[in-house]
C-alpha cells in the first residue's frame, strides 16, 4: 500500500502529471467513439469512484485538501465534468455514425415536434428543482460551512489558497508575473470566450451534438477547459503545499521543505551559457533573443499557417478575424509552453525587463 | 365523486381562485396556452417548446439549475443580511452566532454550498451550450451575455468570500486583489505605471491605483469589507438580474432552445 502511494506521488510530479493528462486527452479525442461506449465509460466512472474512496482513506490527503469543507465541490466537479464530457461525446459519436449513414442527427428525429410548456416543460423543471433542493438541503445539513479564526493581518496562513474555482489562476502565477497571470491572461480568457461565436465560421453542429463536424473548435475548447482549467485546479488543490511547493497527494506537508530555486532567464542562457560572454549592459541587447523569439512566435506563426495548413480557415475568416483567432490560441498555448520550459530547463523569464517580464 | 375531488372543484370555481388563475386545468390546448400567456413567470417560456430541447439529456437542465440556485441564494442571502453587520468588530461574531443562536441555523450553509454549486452549474451550462454549438448564429449575442453572467457569478463568489471576516476570507481576498497591483498602467507595480506621471510626481501609487479603488485602502480592511458587502449584496446581483432578464428574453427571441435546423 505504502509503495503504491509512493508510486502515485511520483506520478504526480507536475511534468509527468501534465504529460499523462494530455496523453489521456488526446486518446479520448482520437477514440471517442470507443471510449464513450457505456461499458468502457462505466468502467472509467467506477475507477474514478474507487480513486475517490481510496483518496478519502488517506490521512495526509484528507488533512491537506480533500477534507477541507470548501474543497468538497472538487470531487463533485470532477464527477459532473467527467459525466457530461461522456454524455456529449457519446451523443456526438452516435450522431456522427448516423451522419456517415446519411441520417440526420438524433435530435432531428422528433423534427419540429413540440410539447406544451404547461404542463410538460414546467414539470421537468419542477423535478429538477426538487432534486437540487434536496441535494442542497442534505449538503447544508450534513456539512458545516468552514470558519477559521478571526481575520488577522499579522498571521499569514501558508499556503494561502484561493477557493477551488480560482486555483487555475493562482497556479498560473507560478509561471508568469502577476501582470500576465493575474490580469492579462484572465482578461484574455473572458475576451476569448466572448469571441468564440465570431471566430468559429463553421455553420455545422448548430443545435445538436457532434464531434466529427467540429473537430478543431471542440478540441481547442476541451483542451482549454479540461487541461488548462480543470487539471490546473487539481494542481492547486491537491499538489500544492506550504510555500506553494509541489507535494504528492499522499505526502505529508513539510513547511521546511527547501526547493532549490535555480531558475534561469533566457538572456542568461543565451549570453553566458551559449556565447560564453557577460550579459550586455543595455537591456535591448541583453533581451534581444527573448524579444525576437516572442515577437516571432506571435508574428510568424499565424501567416505561416495561413499559407499552409490553415489556408482554408484563413480564407473563410478573413485577415482580421483569422489573426484574432490565432493570437488567442497562441496566448493559450503560452501557458503550457512556459510550464514545460520551466520544468525542462528551469527557465524563469523569456524576457526580463524590470516590470515587463514574460 | 370523492370528497377531495369535490372540494378541489369547489375551490376552482370560487371567485378567489378564478381571480388569480384565469384558465382551467391543462386538459385542453387552449388552457395550456392560456396558462403560459397569463402568468408572468411562465411567460418566460414560449407556449410550446421543441421536444428535443426539453430533453434533460440535451440541456442538462443546467441553465435552469443555475437560475434556481441564484434564486435560492437571493432568499438565503436576504435572511443572512438580517443578522450580519459589515464591520470589522461585528462581522465575525455575527457569523458565529448565525450558527449558534439563530433559528434554522443552516442558512449560512445553504448560502455557501449553494454558491459553490452555482459556480459549478454555470460552468456546466456553458459547457453544454458549447458542445451543442448553441453559440452559433443567431445566438452569438446571447452567448456573450452568458459570458458576462459567468463573470458576475465568479465576482459574486469572490466578494462573498470576504464577508465571514475570518482568516480564510481575508487571505484569499488579499491574494486575489494583490493581482490588481500588477495591472498594466493602472496598478502601481504593473508595467507602464511609471509612464503616468507629471514631472516627478507619479500618478499611479499604492494610494491611487486600481487596487486602492477595489479595496478602498492600501490593504484589506474595514473599508474593504463595506465595499465588498455592497458589491456582493446590491451592485453585482443588480447587474446579474438585468442581464438574466436579457438572457432569457433572448433565448426566446433567438428561436427558443437550439435544435437542428
Ligand atoms: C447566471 C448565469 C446563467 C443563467 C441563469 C443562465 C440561464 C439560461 C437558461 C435557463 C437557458 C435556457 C436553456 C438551458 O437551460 O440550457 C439558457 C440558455 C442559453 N445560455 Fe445561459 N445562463 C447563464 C449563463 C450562461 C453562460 C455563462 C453562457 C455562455 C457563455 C450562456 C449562454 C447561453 C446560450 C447561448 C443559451 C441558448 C442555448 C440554446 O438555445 O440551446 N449562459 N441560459
Amino acid at each position: 500500500m505504502e509503495g503504491f502511494k509512493h508510486f502515485l506521488n511520483a506520478l504526480s510530479d507536475p511534468a509527468i502529471f501534465l504529460t499523462i493528462s494530455v496523453a489521456l486527452f488526446l486518446a479520448l479525442l482520437k477514440w471517442y467513439r470507443v471510449v464513450t461506449r457505456p461499458q468502457i465509460a462505466g468502467a472509467i466512472g467506477a475507477l474514478m469512484l474507487a480513486a475517490l474512496v481510496f483518496g478519502a482513506m488517506d490521512e495526509n490527503l484528507v488533512h491537506n485538501a480533500l477534507g477541507k469543507p470548501d474543497n468538497i465541490p472538487i470531487p463533485l466537479m470532477l464527477g459532473t465534468v467527467a459525466f457530461f464530457t461522456w454524455l456529449s461525446l457519446r451523443k456526438a459519436a452516435i450522431n456522427d455514425e448516423r451522419a456517415e449513414k446519411g441520417l440526420p442527427p438524433a435530435e432531428a428525429e422528433e423534427g419540429s415536434q413540440k410539447v406544451y410548456t404547461w404542463p410538460d416543460l414546467v414539470f421537468s423543471e419542477f423535478v429538477c428543482l426538487l432534486l437540487v433542493s434536496a441535494l442542497l438541503l442534505v449538503w447544508a445539513w450534513q456539512l458545516q460551512a468552514p470558519l477559521e479564526p478571526p481575520a488577522s493581518a499579522s498571521k499569514t496562513p501558508n499556503p494561502a489558497k484561493a477557493p477551488w474555482y480560482f486555483l487555475a489562476l493562482q497556479e498560473m502565477l507560478v509561471y508568469f508575473d502577476p501582470w500576465l497571470a493575474g490580469v492579462v491572461l484572465p482578461g484574455l480568457i473572458i475576451v476569448g470566450l466572448m469571441a468564440i461565436p465570431y471566430i468559429d465560421p463553421n455553420p455545422k453542429g448548430n443545435g445538436y451534438y457532434t464531434f466529427a463536424e467540429r473537430k478543431f473548435a471542440i478540441s481547442m475548447f476541451l483542451f482549454g477547459f479540461l487541461i488548462l482549467w480543470v487539471v490546473l485546479i487539481l494542481y492547486g488543490a491537491f499538489l500544492r503545499g506550504p510555500n506553494w511547493n509541489f507535494f504528492g497527494p499522499f505526502e505529508r506537508w513539510d513547511s521546511h521543505k527547501v526547493v532549490a530555486l535555480t531558475n534561469v532567464n533566457l538572456s542568461e542562457y543565451f549570453w553566458i551559457h551559449w556565447l560564453g560572454r557577460p550579459l550586455p549592459e543595455a537591456w535591448y541587447i541583453r533581451e534581444a533573443p527573448g524579444l525576437l523569439l516572442v515577437a516571432g512566435y506571435f508574428a510568424a506563426i499565424p501567416p505561416l499557417l495561413a499559407f499552409t495548413k490553415l489556408r482554408g480557415l484563413f480564407q473563410q475568416l478573413g485577415f482580421v478575424r483569422y489573426n484574432i483567432l490565432m493570437h488567442l490560441l497562441l496566448f493559450m498555448a503560452l501557458l503550457p509552453i512556459k510550464m514545460v520550459l520551466r520544468w525542462a530547463v528551469n527557465l524563469k523569464y523569456l524576457i526580463a525587463i524590470k516590470n515587463y517580464n514574460v | 365523486m370523492s370528497i377531495l375531488k369535490k372540494t378541489g372543484e369547489e375551490i376552482r370555481k370560487s371567485q378567489v381562485w378564478r381571480s388569480i388563475f384565469r384558465h382551467g386545468p391543462p386538459t385542453t390546448h387552449r388552457n395550456r396556452a392560456m396558462a403560459v400567456a397569463s402568468n408572468v413567470f411562465l411567460h418566460l417560456h414560449p407556449v410550446k417548446t421543441r421536444t428535443s430541447g426539453v430533453r434533460m439529456s440535451y440541456t442538462w437542465c443546467m441553465g435552469g439549475i443555475t437560475f434556481f440556485l441564484f434564486l435560492a441564494l437571493t432568499v438565503t442571502g436576504i435572511l443572512l443580511m438580517f443578522y450580519y453587520h459589515p464591520t470589522a468588530d461585528k462581522a465575525f461574531n455575527d457569523i458565529v452566532s448565525l450558527r449558534q443562536d439563530t433559528p434554522l441555523g443552516i442558512m449560512r450553509e445553504l448560502h455557501r454550498w449553494g454558491a459553490h454549486a452555482m459556480v459549478l452549474s454555470v460552468w456546466l451550462h456553458m459547457y453544454r451550450v458549447f458542445m451543442t454549438g448553441s453559440y452559433k448564429p443567431p445566438r452569438e449575442f446571447n452567448w456573450n451575455v452568458g459570458v458576462v453572467l459567468l463573470l458576475l457569478t465568479l465576482l459574486l463568489s469572490f466578494t462573498g468570500y470576504l464577508l465571514p471576516w475570518d482568516q480564510l476570507a481575508i487571505w484569499a481576498v488579499t491574494v486575489g486583489t494583490n493581482m490588481a497591483r500588477a495591472h498594466p498602467v493602472i496598478g502601481h507595480e504593473g508595467p507602464g505605471a511609471e509612464l503616468l506621471k507629471i514631472g516627478d510626481i507619479s500618478l499611479v501609487t499604492a494610494g491611487s491605483d486600481i487596487r486602492f479603488a477595489l479595496l478602498s485602502g492600501r490593504f484589506v480592511g474595514e473599508a474593504t469589507l463595506l465595499r465588498f458587502y455592497v458589491l456582493h449584496c446590491i451592485a453585482i446581483p443588480f447587474a446579474a438580474v438585468i442581464l438574466m432578464a436579457v438572457h432569457f428574453w433572448r433565448v426566446r427571441k433567438d428561436g427558443g432552445i437550439s435544435g437542428p435546423m
